[in-house]
């Protein structure tokens, strides 16, 4: 069938992708550069596995087979959730052990009035 | 299931899993604990994208629901040890 061809090659370059961030994820030396290279497996390498799943089952069931989909929109929307909520942690957790030096004031403080108890208006 | 097919699924897997091995090289080396979430939220999502290459070496579309179920267990375990590491309790 011709169309493992092009399945065939969005599967070897999902694992690459897959590879590549793990491989970034050891070697880079902060933990916000280390929240980078995740990010080339929450998109590309999951992007390149639906995309061949679609093919390949379309291709198999002679109909357009789209449910795979689900996955890829399920993550657009909760990685960012995750990202966001560790560099907060990051940064939060920097300035309370006495780093307070590398993490920028304003940033620190701008997640801290968010997720502080103290930090909110008396209602 | 040609033979090109069946390699790259083997060569993409053999990839999955040596990626899996690193994110847990630094999940057991990982100096904060923010470290590890990251690590084990990369494993997690590893793990979903090994469900959908097998789902298509055995064309079964039972995978898929696997495969969402993992996509969700992942995310839940990841923002709720963020939000752990962050606030100190998890439901306030």
């Amino acid at each position: 069938m011709w169309i493992e061809v092009p399945v065939a090659a969005l599967l070897a370059v999902s694992g690459l992708f897959a590879l590549a961030s793990a491989i970034g994820l050891v070697r880079f030396k902060t933990f916000l550069q280390r929240l980078h290279p995740p990010a080339l497996a929450f998109t590309c390498a999951a992007w390149c596995v639906t995309l061949a799943s679609v093919l390949y089952f379309s291709a198999l069931g002679h109909k357009l087979a789209l449910h795979a989909w689900l996955i890829v929109i399920f993550m657009f929307m909760t990685v960012p959730v995750t990202a966001t909520l560790l560099a907060r942690t990051e940064l939060f957790r920097k300035r309370t052990g006495g780093h307070g030096a590398d993490v920028p004031l304003a940033l620190s403080l701008a997640s801290e009035a968010e997720f502080t108890s103290d930090a909110r208006p008396a209602s | 299931m040609s033979p090109l097919l069946f390699g790259a699924i083997v060569f993409t897997l053999a990839c999955y899993v040596l990626a899996m091995a690193l994110a847990l090289l630094r999940m057991v080396r990982g100096p904060s604990a923010q470290d590890r979430v990251l690590a084990m939220d990369l494993i997690y999502t590893i793990g979903m994208l090994v469900l959908l290459v097998l789902a298509i070496r055995y064309r079964s579309e039972m995978y898929f629901g696997a495969a969402l179920l993992i996509a969700l267990f992942g995310f839940v375990s990841s923002a709720s040890m963020a939000k752990f590491l962050l606030r100190g309790e998890v439901i306030e």
